[in-house]
Order: C-alpha cells, then sequence, then structure tokens
C-alpha cells in the first residue's frame, strides 16, 4: 500500500512534468464497479475484463463496432486437412512490458494457465484438447472434434509472459473462492497498449501509455494516461461527469440522459447494447405451487404463452418506463448475433381481445393469479417493467404478484428453480445464438442449461444444439440455428421484451463509440 | 471499580455473540453469494462444488461457531469479492472512515456548541429564531439528499469543492491521512459536513435548551448580582454547567457517526469501512459483513463503557452508591 501511493505521488508528478512538455492527454473515467482482481484469469466479469484489455492482449478481439479483430494474433484459419486444428499465425516484435518477447511459448502457457482447475475461464476453453507450439510465431489449438466457435471464445483470453508469471509464483491463477491474493492479482506484465502505474481496490487505478506498444500507426492512441475510479452511486458518478471531475462515464441513469446531453461541452453516445430482457416461465412441471390454479400448470399450454405475448405491450415500456432507451423485440437474441433476423426480431401487435378469446379457448376465460420474481438492482428499471407487465397481464385476467428481490436473491431462484414465473437478461459474449440455445433452451443437465429455468426439456432440440457444436458447414450450421429458433419461437417458452440501449457521457471533445458489450477500449478513443 | 470493568467487559462480549448471530442469522435472507462469484458460464457442477468449498452446506450454527472460533483467533476470513483478508481489508479502510467521522464530529461539536450558545442567549432575536427553524431542516431532511444538494451546489453549479473520492492521501506507516494534502482537506469538506449536520442540530438545541435552564438558575443571578460581565457570567458560568450531558450525549453519536457513515460514504464514494459494508452487501460478501458488523458493535460497547466509566469517575454520588449496595 505504501510502497504504491509512493509510487503514485512519483508518476503523478512525473506526469504532470510530462504533461506540461508534450501536451499529454490524460482520460479521467468512471464507472459503477472496479475491476475485481488484476489476474487476466480469474474472474469472467464485465468490469474485470475491460480493465485486462487496456493493460493485457487476447490472440483475436472485438473492437468498438463488435467486430473480432486481429490483436496478438494476426490471422487464423482451421487447418484444410483436418477440422479439429485452428492455426494461429502470432504477431511478431512484440514486447511485454518489461521488455521480454512475446512467442508461442507465452501463448501456451497463458491458455494452459486459463484451463487450470482454479480459472473462471476454463469454461470457455472447454473444447480444447491442446494447444501446441508450431514454430516461435505460430501455434495450433486442437479441440475434441471440430469447434466453429473456439475463435468467438477467445476475445477475453488474455495473453501473459511465462517468465514473468512463472518466476513470480503466479502458475496458477488466483482462487478466488479459497480467497488468495497473488503476484498476478496485484501486478501486470501484459503487451497491451497501457501499462499499470498504481492501484488501490475500489479507489483508483492510474495506468500510463505503452511507449513500446505495437499498434502504434495503427490506433489513435492518443491517450498518455488513464485515471479510473469507481463512482457507485450513480447521482454522484453524473456529478462528478457535469462538473468537469471526470471526463468519460459508463453506466448513465436513464433519468440524467437529458441532463448530461443538454450541458455545454458533454454528450451522450448511445448504441444498442448486447444484452436481451425477458420473462421465463415453468413450462416444463404438471402443476405449479406459485398459482391458484389446482392440479394443473396454465404454463404449460402454450396457447396461455402465447396470449401473454400478445397482451405485453413493448412500445408502452418503452416509452413510458424506458424513456425511449431501448428497442422492444421478440426473441430472446441481441440483434448482433449470428442468427438474428428482422423477422425474428419483429414485434407483433399487441392484441388483447385475440388474447382474451384464446386464453378462454385454453380453459382459462375467467384468468388465473400467479407469482412473478423480478431482480430490482440488476437491469436498467427492471422492477418498473415488471410493475408494468403486472398491469398488461390484468387486462387477460391473469392476476400477476409481483415479488422483487435483489439480484442476489433472485438469481438463485432461477437457478435452483424455485420460481414459476421470473425475469431474466443475457448478453451473448460468443455473438452466436449457440450460446443462447446452451444455457437457456437445452435441458438442465451437469454442464448445460444452467440458467434454464422453463424446466422446458425437447430431446430432439437437445440433440440440435449439441451438433451445432462441431458442425463445421457454415451454411449447414446456420440451417439448424434457423431451425431451432423457429421451435423456440413456436413454443414460446420465452416472452422477450426488449434490448436495452447503452450510453456513455463524455467531454464534448472525446470521439468514442459505444461498444456492445460495454466495453471500452482506450486505445480507439480519440480527442478532437 | 474492577469488578464494573470486568462486568462490562463479559456483558460487552455477550453483546458481540449475539450481534455475530443475528448478523448470521440475516445473512441467511441475503442471497447467495455463489451467484456472484462464478460467471454466467458456470454450470451446475461448478456451482455444486463452490457451495461445498465455501462450507455453505453446512447448517448455520456450524457456519456460526466456525466463525465464532476462527474471530477470537482474529481471522475473519476472506472477502468473497476481492479475495483478500477482511481484517487487511479494514484497517485499510478504517483511517478514511474515521478521519472523516472525526472532522464530522468536531464540526457538530465545535457549531453545535456555538449556536446553541447563540441562540440561548438572543432567544427571542429575529437571528437566532432563524437559526432555530432552518435547523428542523438538518433533523428531517435524509442523509443521502443532504449530500447530493451539496454535491450539487458546491462541485456542480459551483465548481469549488470536488463530488467524489478522498483526494490524495500521505501514508504514514499503516495510516492513510487526506489532512496533509490540499486536495485530500477539500475532499473532506463536503462529507464531513453532510455527515455532521444531524448531529450538529441535535447538539445545538440540546446546548440551547441546557443553557436556557441554568440561566434560569440561582447562581447565575447571583453572578449577575455581583456585577459579573455577561461575558464571564456566559461562558465561565452557565456554559461550564452546560458541557456535563453534552458531553455525555456526544460522546454517544461519535458511535453513532462511525456507524452511519456508510451512507454518506455511498453517496461521495469515500473509500472507507462503510462504502465497503455496502459492497460487499450488493456482493452478498458474508465474511466483510460480518466483520463490519462486529466492528460497529465493538466501537458501540466501547464507547458505551467509556461512557459508564467516566460517569463513576465524575460523578461520586453513584460511585459511593455502588459501593454501599456491595457492602449490605
Amino acid at each position: 500500500m505504501k510502497f504504491l501511493t509512493t509510487r503514485l505521488i512519483f508518476s503523478v508528478a512525473a506526469v504532470m512534468l510530462v504533461s506540461s512538455i508534450a501536451s499529454a492527454q490524460t482520460l479521467r473515467w468512471a464507472r459503477s464497479g472496479d475491476s475485481l482482481t488484476l489476474d487476466p484469469h480469474a474472474q469472467n466479469e464485465g468490469p474485470t475484463h475491460t480493465l485486462a484489455h487496456q493493460i493485457y492482449e487476447p490472440l483475436l478481439h472485438r473492437d468498438m463496432a463488435g467486430q473480432i479483430t486481429p490483436a496478438l494474433a494476426t490471422s487464423w484459419k482451421a487447418l484444410d486437412n483436418n477440422p479439429n486444428v485452428w492455426r494461429f499465425q502470432l504477431r511478431q516484435g512484440v514486447k511485454f512490458h518489461d521488455g521480454a518477447a512475446f512467442t508461442a511459448d507465452d501463448v501456451v502457457y497463458s491458455f494452459n494457465r486459463a484451463r487450470k482447475p482454479t480459472s473462471a475461464m476454463k469454461e470457455l476453453l472447454t473444447s480444447v484438447k491442446e494447444i501446441r507450439k508450431v514454430s516461435d510465431h505460430v501455434v495450433d489449438f486442437e479441440t475434441n472434434g471440430p469447434n466453429p466457435l473456439l475463435i468467438n471464445n477467445l476475445t477475453n483470453l488474455f495473453v501473459m509472459d511465462s517468465g514473468w508469471a512463472e518466476n513470480n509464483g503466479a502458475s496458477e491463477p488466483q482462487d478466488v473462492a479459497k480467497g488468495e491474493t497473488t503476484f498476478a492479482s496485484q501486478n501486470t506484465n501484459g503487451t497491451g497498449a497501457f501499462m499499470l502505474v498504481s492501484r488501490t481496490p475500489d479507489q483508483k487505478t492510474v495506468l500510463r501509455a505503452n511507449p513500446d506498444y505495437w499498434g502504434k500507426g495503427e490506433f489513435p492512441l492518443e491517450i498518455s494516461e488513464i485515471v479510473y475510479t469507481p463512482i457507485q452511486s450513480a447521482a454522484t458518478r453524473v456529478a462528478a461527469l457535469l462538473s468537469g471531475e471526470v471526463d468519460f462515464i459508463q453506466d448513465v441513469p436513464v433519468q440524467d440522459l437529458k441532463r448530461v446531453a443538454g450541458q455545454s461541452g458533454l454528450k451522450v453516445v448511445t448504441a444498442a447494447q448486447n444484452r436481451v430482457i425477458f420473462f421465463g416461465m415453468n413450462v416444463g412441471d404438471d402443476d405449479i405451487e406459485s398459482d391458484n390454479v389446482s392440479g394443473k400448470n396454465p404454463f404449460a399450454d402454450v396457447r396461455v404463452r402465447k396470449a401473454m405475448n400478445m397482451a405485453i405491450n413493448r412500445d408502452a415500456i418503452r416509452k413510458v418506463v424506458m424513456r425511449d432507451q431501448a428497442s422492444p423485440t421478440n426473441v430472446i437474441m441481441p440483434p448482433f448475433v449470428n442468427g438474428w433476423n428482422e423477422q425474428l426480431d419483429k414485434v407483433p401487435a399487441t392484441d388483447i381481445a385475440t388474447a382474451k378469446k384464446i386464453m378462454q379457448e385454453a380453459g382459462y376465460g375467467d384468468g388465473f393469479s400467479v407469482t412473478l420474481n423480478c431482480p430490482n438492482d440488476r437491469y436498467i428499471n427492471d422492477e418498473a417493467i415488471c410493475q408494468a407487465v403486472v398491469g398488461m397481464f390484468g387486462q387477460i385476467g391473469i392476476k400477476v404478484n409481483l415479488d422483487a428481490k435483489p439480484k442476489a436473491q433472485h438469481f438463485p431462484l432461477i437457478k435452483n428453480k424455485t420460481t414459476d414465473f421470473y425475469m431474466l437478461g443475457w448478453g451473448v459474449p460468443t455473438f452466436d445464438s449457440h450460446y443462447i440455445f446452451n444455457f437457456l433452451v437445452h435441458t438442465t443437465t451437469e454442464d448445460r442449461g444452467s440458467w434454464n429455468g422453463t424446466r422446458y426439456s425437447n430431446p430432439a432440440l437437445d440433440k440440435k444444439i449439441v451438433a451445432l457444436e462441431s458442425e463445421t458447414d457454415l451454411d449447414k450450421r446456420n440451417g439448424i440455428i434457423a431451425d431451432i429458433w423457429r421451435q423456440v419461437q413456436a413454443d414460446q417458452i420465452y416472452l422477450p421484451i426488449h434490448n436495452q440501449v447503452l450510453n456513455w457521457g463524455m467531454k464534448q471533445n472525446i470521439q468514442f463509440d459505444v461498444q456492445p458489450e460495454d466495453q471500452p477500449h482506450f486505445k480507439y478513443l480519440k480527442f478532437n | 471499580m474492577l469488578f464494573i470493568i470486568l462486568r462490562r467487559l463479559l456483558q460487552a462480549i455477550l453483546v458481540l455473540l449475539l450481534v455475530a448471530l443475528v448478523a448470521f442469522t440475516i445473512f441467511r435472507y441475503i442471497g447467495d453469494p455463489v451467484e456472484s462469484l462464478l460467471g454466467q458460464e458456470a454450470t451446475v457442477a461448478d456451482q455444486r462444488a463452490l457451495i461445498e468449498r465455501l462450507g455453505l452446506d453446512d447448517p448455520i450454527p456450524v457456519q456460526y461457531l466456525r466463525f465464532v472460533g476462527n474471530a477470537l483467533q482474529g481471522d475473519f476470513g476472506i472477502s468473497y469479492r476481492t479475495a483478500e483478508p477482511v481484517s487487511g481489508l479494514i484497517a485499510e479502510r478504517l483511517p478514511a472512515t474515521l478521519e472523516l467521522a472525526l472532522v464530522s464530529a468536531l464540526f457538530a461539536m465545535t457549531l453545535g456548541t456555538l449556536l446553541g450558545i447563540y441562540t440561548a442567549i438572543y432567544r427571542d432575536g429575529f437571528v437566532a429564531h432563524a437559526i432555530m427553524s432552518s435547523s428542523l431542516i438538518g433533523v428531517s431532511l435524509p442523509t443521502f439528499l443532504i449530500g447530493v444538494l451539496l454535491i450539487w451546489v458546491f462541485a456542480v453549479e459551483l465548481g469549488w469543492l470536488p463530488s467524489f473520492g478522498r483526494g490524495e492521501t500521505v501514508q504514514i506507516g499503516f495510516w492513510s491521512t487526506g489532512f496533509l494534502t490540499a486536495s485530500g482537506l477539500k475532499s473532506l469538506i463536503l462529507p464531513a459536513i453532510t455527515l455532521g449536520l444531524y448531529q450538529m442540530t441535535l447538539i445545538m438545541r440540546l446546548v440551547r435548551s441546557e443553557m436556557l435552564e441554568v440561566l434560569r438558575q440561582d447562581f447565575i443571578r447571583f453572578a449577575r448580582a455581583r456585577g459579573l460581565p455577561e461575558r464571564v457570567v456566559y461562558f465561565g458560568h452557565a456554559l461550564k454547567n452546560t458541557m456535563v450531558p453534552v458531553i455525555t450525549i456526544a460522546g454517544l453519536q461519535l458511535g453513532a457517526i462511525i456507524a452511519f457513515a456508510l451512507i454518506t460514504e455511498t453517496v461521495f464514494q469515500w473509500p472507507g469501512v462503510g462504502l465497503m459494508f455496502v459492497n460487499a452487501v450488493f456482493f452478498v460478501d458474508i465474511p466483510v459483513m460480518s466483520a463490519y458488523l462486529l466492528l460497529v458493535g465493538t466501537v458501540f460497547v466501547v464507547i458505551n463503557l467509556v461512557v459508564d466509566l467516566l460517569y463513576f469517575a465524575i460523578d461520586p454520588r453513584l460511585r459511593d452508591g455502588q459501593l454501599n449496595r456491595r457492602a449490605t
């Protein structure tokens, strides 16, 4: 601690000195949460990855538009004679922050580290059988059977220096559950555009531009120093931006957008987020406890689910609850994801009369009552959305009792299957439909369907989902994806609401696009 | 005297055990830490393995006894969120909270006393009335609202003071202080006022009513009859007699300031133990929450103990009473 603070003072003084000479630009950045650890493999979590992306680099990453872009690898392809092997050409002349050269050994070492039991990233590499060095700048990934999705899984898998990790006793990822701190959870040595200067968790992290970065000329790299401060309270975060104490904030609250955009010298940049909000229902059990229908489960009848989907007025939710900060949808898939099309996304017209008629046909003309579980601190206006649909379902005779709880209590209900009707939001880090099917549609088993709280189980569909993992013929694969979506939409096991919209607030002189995963990569940031 | 201290200490230990027990019972309803520890991609098998490793499948009494046993050895466990030892986390963040509490208490005590005296002496003046009415705002507005309003006026509109954080700090041994830098001192002003405003109005009203009470008494009339100057009457005689109950209340309020700092710390992103607790609640970080509640419990118990002992030291009647009762 003492060491850090002293270093901080010196570096701040040094940076001030430099900035007076070279007109260097400091970016003061705030968001609601802090990174949990500096160990790049110990947590699979958004804010942790954001900080890691500035310091470390993956083989390939998603740029500010969400497109896969080369980073430490320059090109990759599956071998023609063996679809089980992906070959990566590595970038030459790259150095780690301490000066060590980046080679194939570092890649092999880092990915083996990320596959160790204490790693939080190992789930993304379960299909990998072996990682082999071919030459100093060529690496092969061999998978258990063909895996066309491997590339999509690598965008947050960072490469460390093998020598540095080994010499500092950081060969194993930090074991978060056991509660240990390691050298690598408090120090860094990456290849990224920024180097760590000092860090006090939950308070302040200072990064400095890497003078030897390989991407010079390729990226703007206009920032000389980043000062990152988590500010939890939304009002304070906005106030810090308005008062000019920070230059850039994530997580601008919906109600403050106009205030920020209206202030001269500030602007709000908006884009669709990779997160869709929807409701799930217990469609599998014969009877459910939270309703007032004895001996039957109204959700098990697809007609009831269709009627409910028809009763939701998504446009009203967008206008009234979300203040236009949402894009309504009819599919549980954000628009960047492979498998998405406008037809799936098209929102059905709200039709109370028809919905009522369908309810009648299903034998629920008098309606029924049921409990809806909803988080109140996880998604944008989550509880307000639930309140809105309570009224909408009331119009077709379904009396919904709303039970809103903090996320820490809400999510276990879904995981433990103790809720019959719930709200969930879902992001798709692989940008492929398979991720959605695997967690939300597949029958819950030891290693799949962990977020499928609907008890929906369709063995034929399960087989198709598993088949997607090894289908290398992309056209055929996309055909299977479309097939599965057809079934999912027909069975209406989920009631989609909308895709969230991301808002970043920043000084007028900053040029920065909103990244759909809420991951700002500061090497792309430009000043006017 | 020794007997009293021993008895008090035993009571203190009992209170702390109860605090820990209540905390553990409440935590069952706060949520499931496993969810926040594992990422979105975790499988059912991962979840089960983690529950087993953390011992969360043990019955609550077993978990409680394990916690108490470890706490007795000074081990408060490891934070689920940051994976660091909780005792280290608290030690690192306590200076921030204590400095804030100290400045707030000084602010509340000084300004509260001065305003209390003023409103007692000029009880019918216009200014005194204005102070008294506006002090109602301090009592009735919730802390977070005061904080946000202060940020709005002094940070956003006027741009005089920072809206968040602690500024630059200097490390002296294990203690990080914000007292030695200009930005550190500036950062202290708004949170200290926010945290101390309620206590200030409380002390002001207390001083005022006590002072009015004392001013009515005979010895003041005699002092005036002796022709002593007003200044001596007010500050030499009246104030001295006013302060005994005020100091008692102020001492007890110091505990409240430390405990309730968490709201102020959240609003101002003040890196103290209160903010740490709030973070812990969101993350269901049970070890940090338990340790924090024990810490606050200890603060209250210690302050109560000190105040009780001071009573015995100050007031001979209590001391005699206690001895007599024991003798008979």
